[in-house]
C-alpha cells in the first residue's frame, strides 16, 4: 500500500520542484525587466530631487556617483544583481530607509485591504453566480450578469469617488478614508489594523478601523467579484449539464444538496485558480485604491516612487510584489492539485 | 466628619456630570507624505510643513502669513558696516523637546547653532554624512562659498563671517533649512551608536513636538508645553495624509480634517457655498513667466521679445487656465514683496503694434519657434500644456509659427536648463520673501546657464542687482530694484503671466489660521472653536 499512497506525493514534490525551478528565471527576468524599464523612462531623480531651484553641474555629478548612476548599465545592474543576491535591495533615494524595511511596513496594510476585498467578492459572487446559474435566463441571471459586466468595466477610480460620495459625504455611514479615526493612537503590532485594533483594548478602535475597511474593500473587490460571478455561474451551469447531477436529481436528493454538495464542489475549482490569478489584478488595483482611500500600502508607495524616480524603491518594491504573486501562485497551484478529484482519481 | 464625606461625595458626583474636558485635535489632511523630519535634507514643501514649521525654530522668523522678519532663536543680532559680520545673540531660557531616549539637560545655545550649520557646510563633520547627507537647499543658497566661518563667541553669541557681503542673508536665517537641531541630543545619540535617530525622531524646540510617524498614513504631534512663545493653543496636531484632492474635500466636508492644501479649482464655487467651511485665499509668493532664449536668434533681439509681449492675450490666460484665482503679472517679483515697483506699465495686448515691432526688427513674414510647456501642474501654472496652445494661438496671430514642445519633468528642467529651447514656460514660488530671491537667482549672469531660463545678462541689470546685494540699507536696495525692474521691462527677456492665488479652505470652527506667503501650514497661533 506505501508505494500507491506515495506515488502521488511523489508526482506532488516532482510538481513542487518543476514549479520553484521555473521561479528563478522569473526572478531574473523581474530584476532585468524593473531595471531595464526605470532606466528607459526618462527622467532624472538628482532633477527631480531640486525642481526648478536646479544644481549645479558638478554637485549633480557628484550626487549621480553617489546614486552610482554614473556607471555603465551593466555593471550598474551587476551591483545591484549582487546586492539582491545578499538580501539587500538598496535605500530609497527620497527617505533613504532600506527599501525592504519600508516594504515591510506598508505590506500588511495591502494584504489587509485585498484580503477583505477578495472576502467581499467571495461571499458575494459565489451565491450571485450559483443563483444565476440555477436560474438561467431568469430575471435575476440577466440583472446578475448585467452588474458583473458593469463592475468589471467600472474604472476604479471613479468608482472609488463615487463610493466616497455617496456613503461617505451624503449618507455619512462610512468614514473617508484611512485605516482608523485619528483620535485612536496605539503603535502597530502587526501591522493589520484590524488585529492591532483588538489589541489595542480601546474602546471604539475595533468598529473604526472594521468602517473604515468596508469603502476600500468595496471600490477593490468590485472587479473580482464580477470575475468570480460570471466564473461561478458558467463553471456551474456546465458541472448541471452532467451526468452525475441528472443522476442525484432521479435519486430524488432535495435540489440544494445537489446544488451545493454535488455541484459546487466541483464549480469551484476553476473558481479557486480565478481567485489566484486575482491576486494580480488586487496588486494592480490597490495602486489607485489605496491612493483614493489614503490607504498606507505599497501600491501608493510604488506610485509614489514612479513620480520620484526612486529607482532602488521601483525595483526592489516591484520585485517583491512580484514575488508575493509568484508565491500566491504556486500556492493555488498546489491547492489546486490537492483538491482537484481527477488527479485523485489517477491513484 | 461625616457631613465632610457627605460634601466631598456630593462634590465628586456632581463633578462626574460636567462635561468630560476633551483635548483639543487640529487634524491637517497633507498632500503628501514627509521625505524625512530633518529639513536641512530635503526641499519638499510637504516634508517643511512636517518639519521645520511644526518642530522647529530658526535663529529668524517670519512673522506668520507675512515676509516680515522677526527674531527668533536670535533675539537681535547686528551686522557690520562692510556686511561682512552677521552676529546674533542668542536667547536664553528656550528649551528642547524631550523623547523616550533623550532628556535635555542644558537648553538651547550657540553649540547648537554651530551643530546645525556645521553639519551641512563642514564635509569632514562627524554627521555630514548622515542619511544621505545631501544638503540641496544649504548649497542652493550658495552657503558654502558664502560662509568663511562660524564663530562661537561665547555660549549665548554666534558670529557668522562672510566671504563677501550679501543682504539677504538675515533672510536666508528663517529658511527652513536653517533650523536649529540639539547637539546635545546629537551627541547622545552617537555615544549610544544610535547616530540615525538625529534624523528620524528628531529633537527640536519649535512648538510642536513628533509623536509618531506611521508611514504614508499619519503623523501625530503633541504641544510643546515648554515652547518659548508659549504653549500652542491646540493640545494635539494630526497630519492625515490624503494625496487626493477630492478625498481631502470630502473629509473637510465631514469635519475628518480642519485644514486641507491645494484644492481642485473646480470645487472652489462649492467650498465657497459651503456654510461649515471658510475659504481662505491670499495672492501667492510666486510667478509664472515665458522666457525667451535671450542668446538664440531671434530673441536676441530686444524688439521681438517686445514684439511677443505685446501679441499675448494675457487677461484670456488668466481667465480660462487660472480660473479667475491669479493676478496679471507686470514685475518679476510678486506684488507682496517689498520694492515691488507698481508704477511699472505693462505691455497691452496689441498685435498691431506686435506686427510693427516684428517688421522693424525684419520678420516681416513672422518666424518658426517653439513654446515649451511643463509636463505638471505647478503653484505658479495650473495647466501650462493649455496655455502653450493659447499663447501659439497668439502667436500665429502676428505669424509666429510656434510648436510646443514637452518633455517629463525631470528632463524639461534639464534640457531647459542647458538652453535648448527657444521659449518656456516656467515660474518661481519664493523661499526668503526677498527681492534678490527672483531677481537675482532668476535673472542675475551668474545664473545665466542655471536657473536663468532666458539666459540673459544685461550688465546694467545686473550691476544693480549686485550692488543691491551688497547693500544693506532696505531703502537704497529698494531703489536700486526698482529701477532694476524698470530695465527688466524694456529688455523683456519674459512674459510675465500671472501672479496665482492661493486658496485654503478650512473648517469654520478653525481659529486665526493664517495663509503663509512661503505656500507653508503652520498651525502654532491656530485655535479651535469647541
Amino acid at each position: 500500500m506505501a508505494p500507491r499512497a506515495g506515488a502521488p506525493l511523489f508526482r506532488m514534490i516532482r510538481f513542487l520542484l518543476t514549479r520553484i525551478s521555473l521561479i528563478a528565471p522569473t526572478f531574473f527576468g523581474v530584476t532585468l525587466l524593473t531595471f531595464a524599464l526605470v532606466r528607459l523612462v526618462p527622467g532624472d531623480p538628482v532633477e527631480l530631487l531640486v525642481g526648478e531651484r536646479g544644481i549645479d553641474p558638478a554637485r549633480h555629478a557628484m550626487l549621480r556617483a553617489e546614486l552610482g548612476l554614473d556607471k555603465p548599465l551593466l555593471v550598474q545592474y551587476g551591483t545591484y544583481i549582487n546586492q539582491v543576491l545578499h538580501g539587500d535591495l538598496g535605500k530609497s533615494i527620497v527617505t533613504k530607509t532600506p527599501v525592504l524595511q519600508e516594504f515591510l511596513t506598508l505590506f500588511p496594510a495591502t494584504i489587509e485591504i485585498s484580503l477583505c476585498a477578495i472576502l467581499f467578492a467571495l461571499v458575494i459572487g459565489i451565491p450571485v453566480g450559483i443563483l444565476a446559474a440555477v436560474r438561467r435566463g431568469s430575471v435575476f441571471d440577466y440583472l446578475a450578469m448585467g452588474f458583473s459586466l458593469t463592475g468589471y468595466s467600472m474604472p476604479i477610480f471613479w468608482w472609488a469617488l463615487l463610493l466616497i460620495l455617496m456613503f461617505s459625504v451624503t449618507l455619512g455611514w462610512t468614514p473617508v478614508s484611512g485605516r482608523i479615526s485619528v483620535f485612536f493612537y496605539f503603535e502597530p503590532v502587526t501591522g493589520f489594523m484590524l488585529i492591532d485594533s483588538l489589541l489595542s483594548g480601546q474602546k471604539g478602535a475595533f468598529s473604526s478601523a472594521a468602517s473604515h475597511l468596508v469603502l476600500p474593500s468595496v471600490a477593490l473587490g468590485t472587479i473580482p467579484l464580477a470575475i468570480i460571478a460570471r466564473m461561478t455561474r458558467s463553471s456551474m451551469l456546465e458541472v448541471l449539464n452532467e451526468d452525475y447531477i441528472r443522476t442525484a436529481r432521479a435519486k430524488g436528493l432535495a435540489p440544494w444538496r445537489i446544488i451545493i454538495l454535488h455541484a459546487l464542489r466541483n464549480a469551484l475549482i476553476p473558481v479557486i485558480t480565478v481567485v489566484g490569478l486575482a491576486v494580480g489584478v488586487l496588486f494592480a488595483g490597490a495602486i489607485l485604491t489605496e491612493t483614493i482611500f489614503a490607504w498606507p500600502g505599497v501600491g501608493k508607495w510604488l506610485v509614489e516612487s514612479v513620480r520620484r524616480r526612486d529607482y532602488p524603491v521601483l525595483q526592489g518594491g516591484v520585485l517583491l510584489v512580484a514575488s508575493v504573486v509568484m508565491l500566491v501562485n504556486l500556492l493555488v497551484d498546489v491547492l489546486y492539485g490537492l483538491i482537484n478529484p481527477r488527479i485523485r482519481h489517477q491513484r | 466628619m461625616k457631613t465632610r464625606y457627605v460634601l466631598t461625595a456630593i462634590v465628586l458626583a456632581g463633578l462626574a456630570w460636567l462635561p468630560p474636558v476633551f483635548a483639543k485635535t487640529l487634524v491637517f489632511c497633507s498632500e503628501g507624505s514627509p521625505e524625512g523630519f530633518n529639513p536641512s535634507l530635503y526641499t519638499a514643501g510637504t516634508t517643511f510643513d512636517a518639519s521645520s514649521r511644526a518642530m522647529f525654530d530658526r535663529l529668524v522668523h517670519f512673522k506668520r502669513g507675512t515676509t516680515v522678519i522677526e527674531p527668533g532663536l536670535a533675539e537681535s543680532w547686528e551686522v557690520s558696516a562692510d556686511g561682512l559680520f552677521y552676529t546674533f545673540n542668542l536667547r536664553k531660557g528656550v528649551k528642547f523637546h524631550t523623547n523616550k531616549d533623550f532628556q535635555p539637560t542644558r537648553g538651547f545655545n550657540a553649540d547648537d547653532v554651530l551643530y546645525s550649520f556645521e553639519r551641512q557646510w563642514k564635509q569632514d563633520h562627524r554627521d555630514h554624512k548622515l542619511s544621505g547627507g545631501t544638503y540641496e537647499y544649504f548649497n542652493s543658497m550658495d552657503m558654502p562659498n558664502l560662509l568663511k566661518s562660524i564663530v562661537k563667541v561665547d555660549d549665548y553669541t554666534v558670529r557668522f563671517v562672510l566671504n563677501e557681503p550679501e543682504a539677504p542673508f538675515i533672510a536666508n536665517m528663517g529658511m527652513d533649512f536653517a533650523s536649529i537641531l540639539s547637539a546635545e541630543y546629537a551627541d547622545k545619540m552617537n555615544a549610544a551608536g544610535t547616530p540615525d535617530k538625529i534624523d528620524l525622531e528628531p529633537i527640536g524646540s519649535g512648538p510642536f513636538q513628533l509623536l509618531s510617524y506611521q508611514k504614508d498614513a499619519v503623523i501625530r504631534y503633541r504641544a510643546h508645553a515648554e515652547y518659548w512663545l508659549g504653549k500652542p493653543a491646540i493640545d494635539n496636531l494630526v497630519f492625515s495624509i490624503t494625496p487626493d484632492a477630492a478625498v481631502r474635500y470630502a473629509k473637510l466636508k465631514k469635519g475628518e480634517c480642519h485644514v486641507m492644501p491645494y484644492p481642485n479649482p473646480a470645487d472652489l464655487a462649492a467650498m465657497q457655498q459651503d456654510p461649515d467651511i471658510q475659504l481662505l485665499e491670499q495672492e501667492g509668493l510666486n510667478i509664472g513667466y515665458l522666457a525667451f532664449n535671450t542668446v538664440k536668434k531671434p530673441f536676441d533681439d530686444r524688439r521681438v521679445r517686445q514684439a511677443l509681449n505685446y501679441a499675448i492675450n494675457k487677461q484670456a490666460i488668466i481667465d480660462a487656465i487660472y480660473l479667475g484665482a491669479g493676478v496679471a503679472a507686470k514685475n518679476p517679483i510678486p506684488p507682496t514683496i517689498w520694492s515691488y515697483d507698481d508704477a511699472t506699465k505693462d505691455y497691452p495686448y496689441d498685435p498691431g503694434k506686435a506686427k510693427a515691432l516684428l517688421n522693424q526688427a525684419g520678420y516681416t513674414n513672422g518666424f518658426d519657434t517653439d513654446i515649451w510647456a511643463m509636463p505638471v501642474q505647478r503653484p505658479y501654472n495650473p495647466n501650462a500644456r493649455r496655455m502653450a496652445e493659447m499663447i501659439q494661438a497668439d502667436f500665429a496671430k502676428v505669424n509666429v509659427n510656434a510648436k510646443i514642445v514637452t518633455f517629463e519633468w525631470g528632463e524639461y528642467l534639464k534640457r531647459s536648463k542647458a538652453g535648448e529651447h527657444q521659449t518656456v514656460l516656467l515660474g518661481w514660488t519664493g523661499d526668503n520673501g526677498d527681492p534678490d530671491n527672483f531677481l537675482h537667482v532668476l535673472l542675475g549672469c551668474a545664473a545665466a546657464k542655471g536657473a536663468n531660463r532666458a539666459r540673459w545678462c544685461h550688465r546694467p541689470f545686473d550691476d544693480l542687482i549686485l550692488r543691491a546685494k551688497r547693500t544693506p540699507d532696505v531703502t537704497k536696495r529698494t531703489e536700486l530694484y526698482k529701477k532694476a525692474q524698470a530695465i527688466f521691462k524694456q529688455e523683456a527677456p519674459w512674459v510675465t503671466i500671472a501672479h496665482s492665488v492661493v486658496f485654503k479652505p478650512i473648517r469654520k470652527e478653525v481659529v486665526d489660521f493664517r495663509i503663509d506667503p512661503f505656500g507653508g501650514h503652520i498651525f502654532y497661533g491656530v485655535d479651535l472653536r469647541p
